[in-house]
């Protein structure tokens, strides 16, 4: 039986699509077979991370509504022979994805996939509540900023009251991924850090993931940065991110940025 | 950073722009009705349904929408005969 890894945040465009992209196709790598499920209806995206939005045929509501099987959707990536996309619907129909067509398709990707990684829509309603509702894990995407933090905060309140899991008293393990991290902005005391995040959140760190070029390049490229460029910064922290996920005990390394010169001189302090 | 790296740093853009037209060109034209692939995925199996029984887990039907050509593959498993793999172009 698989795992279900729901990618959730509360906030909008913290980068819930390219850790999933990013996460999945780091798994995926090693032999795994993942299905990444988008479960932004109407507003697909992670076709396009993945590079693969010519070859959409159907989608996660053909599924469900039965115009589709399950492996006429699915759609093979061609760089990893063992990863595979569920396209979102791009209707306007909020209430195309029922609970019970959900818990379907989910139970069948569980079946045959080791991972199956759910990419949550932004915000707390229906479409976010859905894609989570099955999940055995979540990775709480947060930028270390307040507003993302507070968010984040919500949704780990609900993943403890409305899953399945929670529901029937089970455990949900709940992993914080701080995307968007900047060393520079951090080393002069504009961010939160993230002792911070972690210590209002109280969720295990999975990663830290820094701003970086290389993440636009490869969304621009229809690649996930693990695959596209796995030895820039981004990418590594994805890849050990994806081993942390996969249970392994690796130390998160806070990135880190020397004081420049100008600021020393100046003894800048934090914002 | 080498000279090569500057060089895949100018090039991503003209290729996410590229990829955004043709998914952009094809999103509005459908929008609302099913483009000319679709249309022929749907007759083509309505042809072959009227002389055998689909069954669809036999079936896998492929696109790749490109700027000037698109593909559509069907592939279909037929009992007790070989497969007949179909492809072409439109
Ligand atoms: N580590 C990073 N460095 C730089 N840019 C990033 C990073 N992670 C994500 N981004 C950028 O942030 C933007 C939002 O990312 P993404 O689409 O993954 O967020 P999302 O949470 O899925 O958004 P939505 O809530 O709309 O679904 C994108 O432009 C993406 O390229
Ligand atoms: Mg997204």
């Amino acid at each position: 039986m698989g795992k279900v890894v729901v990618v959730t945040s509360g906030k909008g465009g913290v980068g819930k699509t390219t850790s999933t992209a990013a996460l999945g196709a780091a798994v995926a790598k090693t032999g795994k077979k993942v299905a990444l499920v988008d479960f932004d209806v109407g507003l697909r995206n992670l076709d396009l991370i993945m590079g693969a939005e010519r070859r959409v045929v159907f989608d996660l509501v053909n599924v469900i509504q039965g115009t589709a099987k399950l492996s006429q959707a699915l759609i093979r990536d061609k760089r990893v022979e063992t990863l595979f996309l569920l396209p979102a619907s791009q209707t306007r129909d909020k209430d195309a994805l029922t609970e019970e067509g959900v818990g379907e398709v989910i139970e069948k990707l569980r079946s045959v996939f080791d991972y199956v990684f759910c990419d949550s829509p932004a915000g707390i309603e229906r479409g976010a509540q859905l894609a989570m509702r099955f999940a055995d894990e979540a990775v709480i995407v947060t930028n270390p900023e307040v507003s993302s933090v507070r968010d984040s905060d919500r949704i780990i309140g609900l993943l403890d009251a409305r899953t399945m899991r929670a529901e029937h008293g089970e455990h949900i393990a709940k992993h914080v991924l701080v995307t968007r991290y900047d060393a520079a902005r951090a080393a002069r005391g504009e961010m939160l850090s993230i002792d911070d995040v972690l210590e209002i959140l109280s969720v295990p760190l999975l990663g830290i993931i820094p701003e970086s070029q290389d993440v636009l390049r490869a969304s621009n490229l229809g690649s996930p940065v693990t695959l596209s460029e796995p030895l820039n910064a981004a990418a590594k922290a994805y890849l050990e991110s994806a081993r942390r996920l996969e249970g392994e005990d690796l130390p998160v390394v806070v990135p880190f940025e020397r004081k420049g010169f100008l600021d020393r001189l100046l003894g800048r302090r934090a914002a | 950073m080498s000279i090569l790296d500057l060089f895949k740093r100018r090039t991503s853009a003209p290729v996410a722009r590229e990829r955004l037209q043709v998914l952009l060109a094809y999103e509005r034209r459908s929008r609302g009705q099913p483009d000319l692939v679709s249309i022929l995925r749907e007759e083509i199996l309505a042809v072959i349904a009227k002389h055998v029984q689909i069954d669809q887990d036999y079936l896998q039907v492929s696109m790749d929408r490109g700027e000037t050509m698109s593909t559509l593959e069907i592939d279909i498993q037929i009992p007790n005969k070989s497969a007949v793999p179909l492809a072409m172009a439109g």
